[in-house]
């Protein structure tokens, strides 16, 4: 981290001495300098605008150098974010530049969804900054950083205001990133137009740049410049009454490069960050406001964590416990259904068994009835001859 | 994080040159730097460890040109307690419209006692604890500024024995040669003639070399001449200092030095002793980057060895025996440690299913098996039973046959019977005629 603000130590004694002669460190400034001239700097460039609005053509412009790009189609059907790198030197200072381009925004029925992407890349550069800042073992001094410096976001230059799809998206980006409206294709608005000074009021005192992009070079007067060229006029893209071009280059690059990078960092990526920590649960102070330190707060982590981990094995065991009980009392209960299933069959069985018995019995005294009568009936036949011959005499 | 994209961090970055076909003005970032850097000031803490009478006030004052040690704010050496004391005062000075706030920290009673075991052991603390805060604020969820008072540089004094480093030099910066940047300076080299000077500087080089101590190295560049420059500072380790701000003339020029009988020693001669390449190379041009190793390099070393004694806290950190320390941060370690538990949860979860399963169906088989039996003694009862019905019914049927036979027997009988009487009735009635 670079060095902060002096005024930090005001608590604590500071004296100020005078130096009794040249000591040589009014050269901390150049020997900053030249270590960064060697690590090369880097920006990132995130262009938000409807498809064929004129956002390669000012990056074009812009950086004097034709980037590469495919004239994006009108029908995708989601909006796509194309990041493109380039390695560009000017002097002996070298610039990784990275320029996101948003395709098919704007390109769709439903608009609304289309912020989304864009806000998750947001988020996802700074995610990626933040994993690797919180490493154990990282290398941040030579991280190819892609959180995103500045979003140049196109205006179409209908000579309205500004469209529902604009005022989400800048919502939403608003807080994430650096943003500069741009009202592109300037030269399809007339001056003093009522749309400039209504879009100035509606988003407080931010000014759009109205810009024209140009690559070709046209002849006027005896010097020749970027311009487009129309039957009725040139438009001359580096003449300020024309447009707001030289302003924005200005701003962009010459002045505040260094300045949007270091808000990004210091304004942006900090409170994505401050978020994130919150949301995974991590303190400043503990209940009694006592600042933690970075172990304590580790450590509580982990041991939630563990103890965390600990009830989920806790809970799925008593689960299966709960389960095998249910279970072992189902099978209880259908065995005893089948005992008594069982019991039943056996009481109707011994009943049958009974009432055959019965019939047994009644059979056999009717047998031993019979038998009796038969004998009865035979003593009684035997006699019976003797009076039939006793007859036959007489 | 949808298809919406390319991960720049996931797929290799591929960039392309370009050359510009005019001026952008991005040319102007160093002096955006610049301005900046002169706004917001800077900071540098040194620190400075010696025994005590070796002119370490005296060098610093000459450094900085200025009264930093003075009666009034009097140097370690008139300030020794019992114990090794660390202690660091604060100067802001200003050059050049730029401004420097300096402090310098020292340890008064450092290697005076008679008993010196473990006198580096309250610096290696103070080294240590300013880390600490510095990772303590770096790790707030909210951060605002993050004062930086880390030791980015140790001035290590070398009394001029002449003879070799002390068992104490030694040890004093085997342990300290891994967190901070040690510089080693050869104390009052006015007492040394130059031959003398030379073999002991020979001779410290190798035994700092034979005992592994790293000293602060000088970065390699890109340029030929600043490496010829680095090359003959490299040549004239450890630098051989004389300090003074008593200004005496000599030779009708107004030198800084040390008045003696036989001369003056002039401390910015680099015939005589090394201290403007001191001068230079700590605060002219290698300020910056002692800054700049003292962060990416020693303030890293403890922030991994902290981070990972942290991660691999607990009962289950049998991690910690292992190879390598891990590049991922403590909650991309419980991360992992939570998808692994999943997938261990996974299988007990499976496995007491399938012991579960199998208990279940041995229990099932069992109670069908049971069924079945009672089933089939029960068809077997209902079997024997219809058996004796039918048996029953049979010997019925034969009894009742029997009977009805019988009783149709008798009543023929009976019938005959009836006729026969009724015959003989008749026939006796019919023969009395």
């Amino acid at each position: 981290m670079a060095a902060t603000d002096v005024d930090v130590f005001s608590n604590e004694e500071k004296r100020s001495l005078n130096l009794g002669g040249h000591v040589g460190f009014d050269s901390l400034p150049d020997q900053l300098v030249s270590k960064s001239v060697t690590q090369g700097f880097c920006f990132n460039i995130l262009c938000v605008g409807e498809t064929g609005i004129g956002k390669s053509t000012l990056m074009n412009t812009l950086f004097n150098t034709m980037f590469e790009n495919e004239e994006a189609s009108h029908y995708q059907n989601g909006v796509y974010l194309r990041p493109r790198t380039y390695d560009l030197l000017e002097s002996n200072v070298h610039l990784k530049l990275t320029i996101v381009d948003t395709v098919g925004f704007g390109d769709q029925i439903n608009k609304e969804d289309s912020y989304k992407p864009i806000v998750d890349y947001i988020d996802t550069q700074f995610e990626n900054y933040l994993q690797e800042e919180l490493k154990i073992k990282r290398s941040l001094f030579n991280y190819h950083d892609t959180r995103i410096h500045i979003c140049l976001y196109f205006i179409a230059p209908t000579g309205h205001s500004l469209k529902s799809l604009d005022l989400v998206t800048m919502k939403k980006l608003d807080s994430k990133v650096n943003i500069i409206p741009i009202i592109a294709k300037a030269d399809t608005i007339s001056k003093n137009d009522e749309a400039v000074s209504e879009i100035n009021a509606s988003m407080n005192a931010l000014l759009p740049f109205a810009v024209v992009g140009s690559v070709e070079e046209v002849k006027v007067g005896n010097k020749t410049v970027r311009a487009r060229q129309y039957p009725w006029g040139i438009v001359q893209v580096e003449n300020e009454n024309h447009c707001d071009f030289v302003k924005l280059r200005e701003m962009l690059i010459r002045v505040n490069m260094e300045d949007l990078r270091e808000q990004t960092h210091a304004r942006h990526y900090e409170l994505y960050r401050r978020c994130k920590l919150e949301e995974m649960g991590f303190k400043d102070t503990d209940p009694d406001s006592q600042p933690f330190s970075l172990q304590e707060t580790y450590e509580a982590k982990r041991k939630e964590f563990l103890g965390d981990l600990q009830r989920k094995e806790e809970e799925m065991r008593q689960m299966f416990v709960n389960k095998v009980k249910e279970t072992e009392a189902e099978l209880k209960e259908k065995e005893r259904e089948l005992h008594d299933k069982f019991e039943q069959l056996k009481r109707m069985h011994q009943e049958e068994k009974r009432k055959v018995e019965e019939k047994r019995r009644d059979l056999e005294e009717e047998m031993n009835g019979f038998n009796r009568k038969k004998v009865a009936a035979e003593t009684l036949s035997l006699s019976q001859p003797l009076k039939k011959d006793k007859d036959k005499k007489n | 994080m949808g298809p919406y994209y390319i991960d720049l961090h996931k797929t290799a970055v591929q960039t392309q040159q370009k050359s510009l076909e005019g001026y952008v003005g991005f040319a102007s970032l160093p002096n955006q730097v610049y301005r900046k850097s002169v706004k917001r000031g800077f900071e540098f803490t040194l620190m400075v460890v010696g025994e005590s009478g070796l002119g370490k006030s005296t060098l610093i004052n000459s450094l900085f040109l200025t009264d930093l040690y003075s009666l009034e704010y009097p140097g370690p050496s008139h300030r020794i307690k019992k114990t090794v004391q660390v202690e660091q005062s604060k100067v802001l000075i200003k050059e050049g419209g730029v401004q420097l706030l300096l402090t310098i920290v020292d340890t008064p009673g450092f290697g005076d006692a008679v008993d010196n075991s473990n006198c580096w052991q309250p610096i290696i603390d103070h080294i240590d604890s300013k880390f600490e805060d510095y990772l303590n604020s770096e790790s707030r969820v909210n951060r605002r500024q993050m004062p930086d008072s880390r030791i980015h540089c140790c001035l290590y004094f070398i009394a001029p024995s002449g003879h070799g480093l002390k068992p104490l030099d030694i040890e004093f910066m085997k342990r300290l040669h891994e967190k901070v940047n040690v510089i080693p300076l050869i104390a009052k080299a006015d007492t040394l003639t130059p031959e003398e000077c030379q073999q002991f500087k020979k001779q410290i080089m190798r035994e700092i070399l034979e005992h592994k101590i790293k000293i602060y190295e000088f970065p390699e560049t890109d340029d030929e001449e600043e490496n010829k420059l680095v090359k003959k500072i490299k040549d004239k380790l450890p630098l051989a200092v004389v300090g003074s701000n008593t200004i005496i003339e000599v030779n009708s020029k107004r030198v800084r030095g040390r008045q003696y009988p036989w001369g003056v020693a002039e401390v910015e001669n680099s015939d005589h002793c090394d201290f403007t390449i001191l001068r230079d190379m700590l605060i002219r041009t290698h300020m910056q980057d002692l800054k700049d190793v003292t962060n990416n390099v020693h303030y890293e070393n403890y922030r991994s060895r902290k981070l990972a004694a942290v991660t691999y806290n607990g009962p289950d950190n049998n991690r910690a025996a292992k190879g390598p320390l891990s590049t991922k941060s403590p909650l991309a370690q419980m991360e992992e440690e939570r998808r692994d538990h999943v997938t261990k949860m996974k299988k007990m979860e499976m496995e007491m299913e399938q012991v579960f399963e199998m208990k279940v169906k041995e229990k099932v088989q069992k109670l069908k098996d049971s069924e079945a039996e009672l089933q089939r003694r029960h068809e077997q009862m209902k079997k024997n039973l219809e058996a004796q019905h039918r048996e029953l019914e049979d010997k019925r049927r034969v009894f009742e046959d029997e009977r009805s036979n019988w009783e149709a027997n008798q009543r023929l009988e009976q019938q005959k019977m009836e006729a026969s009487r009724t015959l003989e009735k008749n026939k006796k009635k019919g023969k009395i005629f």
